[in-house]
């Protein structure tokens, strides 16, 4: 009976993992580890500045450990979206911290595969008519591209295999449909790829679907001819069908049709059954390929820049006509720029209040003693915001509401300085689907031999 | 008699999926009460609706995951991940009101 065994060290790069559960899973002899290193979810500051959201030092840290791993059990090591977004510059920063790690092995084989995606190739699909949005995302402009700092595609399993049979010890990949890094071996060595990719969807989370879930500990995954079998690599934690199940829930819409840049993860014959104690075993997953593959583009551009203040109210007279106070401060600060400054958004997150689901909230009048104020300025400049928020916290530290009893003061700031300056903030201008093209995921070759 | 969806669910959740939209999970304890909200078809468009205040129309659908005793719902975030004005980047912290939702059994199948 022919396996193959799939280790997920931890959920996202940098998130780290109990070195006895990676040693476990390396003492079943896998045959692959593979890391997911990114997500849209922190939103698109990191995608449009060209940073990591995960820790330098951390991410170190885990590819350390999977490095030695690899290279002593000479299997592959694969990690996607690096750097935590995909873009070239996230790709370079991971590959320097590889470079750092095998520094003197320069027989090691590292593929690099970059995911961005150049303007021209976005406007020429966009000229064909050919940028279809996802669902509840805007059609987009030609502006809209132009501004975008930087364009990266989801790449599925091909360009792993590609860069597996050219003989590549460890790959770093940009942008990647997360179940690939997981399934691209296993697709390689023709194991049913529906079963492959959703054994790759679940192990992208290591073992947030196990009970106790936990974002920072191994999962093994076992690929058979027709089915699969999970596992955490801690005796911490199990998997049951239901954390397995309901981890195929996770983030998506439509959970019997998971779509990817290599087709649809078909789950509507699934069977999850427990293997043993803390194993689910799946079958009956089926993969629809594609007729037409397309990816997913992901781009980000900058909307404004930032400034906050962080304050509090105690005084339950002022929190009694919170809304009516705001709005006063926002009319004073308008009246008192008009004609000099009037491009600018000025927003009040009231945490006691509405903080955490704003429009969404139900409760409409706060029963909390005391708030927290967060004053939120964007303007087109740095300088803008600062402007904005300056003067909307010192209008609002000695507004004389109606009924203050307490003159001295209204806000309760924790911080001197009293505001932050935070830089460009970006919102997402791409989440649109584009023909695969040949070539789009470019693999390169680290250069590691320092002596060269 | 009255249950709150609370008492009758073992999780409770929301998250983004993707940056545009929000997606509720309700993973229920028991298949019986599942069954019977599923087939009773009061877990719908309209409740969502009402609960967040938003237009039927941007809630996208309300799929049934056998496989997790699961119902999930989905919609239209109105403000996107991370764009100003927004409160919730991750969308984790959508859920609360659901945790309140009472449903009348008499009467349900």
């Amino acid at each position: 009976m022919r396996e193959m065994k799939v280790l997920s060290p931890t959920a996202i790069l940098g998130y780290g993992f109990p070195i006895e559960s990676f040693n476990r899973g390396m003492s079943m002899n896998p045959d692959v580890i593979a890391v997911d290193a990114g997500s849209t979810d922190p939103g698109p500051y990191y995608l449009g500045a060209g940073i990591s959201f995960t820790d330098r030092n951390a991410v170190k840290r885990d590819l350390t450990h999977m490095i030695k791993g690899a290279l002593d059990h000479k299997i592959p090591l694969i990690v996607g979206t690096a750097g935590g977004s995909g873009a070239d510059v996230h790709l370079d920063w991971c590959v320097d911290i590889v470079r750092e790690i095998i520094d003197g092995k320069p027989d090691v084989k590292v593929a690099v595969i970059s995911a961005e995606i150049s303007k021209e190739q976005v406007y020429a699909a966009y000229d064909r008519g050919d940028i279809v949005p996802l669902n509840a995302v805007p059609d987009i402009s030609r502006t809209d591209i132009k501004n975008s700092t930087r364009i990266v595609a989801q790449m599925g399993v091909a360009p792993f295999i590609e860069a597996l049979d050219a003989g590549a010890d460890i790959i770093i990949a940009g942008r990647t449909y997360d179940p690939a890094v997981f399934a691209a071996l296993p697709v390689k060595e023709e194991f049913e790829p529906g079963l492959a990719l959703h054994m790759g969807k679940i192990l992208e989370c290591a073992c947030i679907a196990a009970t106790p879930g936990s974002g920072s500990d191994c999962m093994m995954g076992i690929i058979g001819s027709d089915y699969f079998k999970v596992f955490p690599l801690s005796e911490k934690r199990k998997c049951t069908t239901l954390s397995v199940a309901a981890h195929t829930l996770y983030e998506k819409s439509d959970p019997y049709m998971l779509h990817g840049p290599d087709g649809i993860i078909d789950l509507t014959a699934t069977k999850f059954n427990q293997a043993d104690e803390n194993s689910v075993a799946v079958s009956g997953t089926k993969f629809i390929p594609s007729e037409k593959p397309m990816v997913k583009l992901e781009g980000a551009l900058i909307a404004g820049y930032r400034t906050v203040s962080i304050a509090g109210a105690r005084d339950p007279i002022m929190i009694n006509i919170i809304d009516e106070i705001l709005e006063t401060v926002k009319e004073a600060v308008k009246t008192n720029f008009a004609g000099l400054l009037t491009d600018y958004k000025l927003d009040f997150k009231v945490y006691g209040k509405n903080g955490v689901m704003g429009e969404l909230e139900p409760i409409k009048r706060t029963m909390s003693h005391e708030l927290g104020i967060i004053i939120d300025a964007v303007g087109k400049s740095q300088e803008d915001a600062n402007t904005i928020c300056s003067f909307a916290r010192s209008t609002m530290l000695h507004y004389g509401y109606n009924g203050r009893i307490s003159t001295a003061g209204n806000l309760a700031f924790p911080y001197s300085p009293s505001d932050f300056k935070i830089g460009p903030v970006y919102e997402f201008s791409l989440y649109h689907l584009m023909p695969y093209e040949e070539g789009m995921f470019e693999i390169k070759w680290m250069e590691n031999d320092h002596e060269s | 008699m009255k249950v709150k969806l609370r008492d009758i669910a073992e999780v409770i959740r929301s998250k983004n999926s993707g940056p545009y939209e929000l997606t509720i999970d309700i993973i229920f304890k028991e298949w019986e009460m599942f069954d019977r909200i599923v087939k009773s078809g009061i877990f719908n468009k309209q409740l969502i609706a009402d609960l967040y205040d938003i237009d039927e129309n941007d809630v996208f659908g309300i799929v049934e995951f056998l496989p997790a005793k699961a119902i999930k719902a989905s919609m239209r975030r109105k403000i996107v991940s991370g764009s100003i004005g927004d409160t919730d980047v991750y969308g984790a912290q959508q859920h609360a009101p659901l945790l309140d939702v009472e449903f009348e059994l008499e009467g349900l199948i």
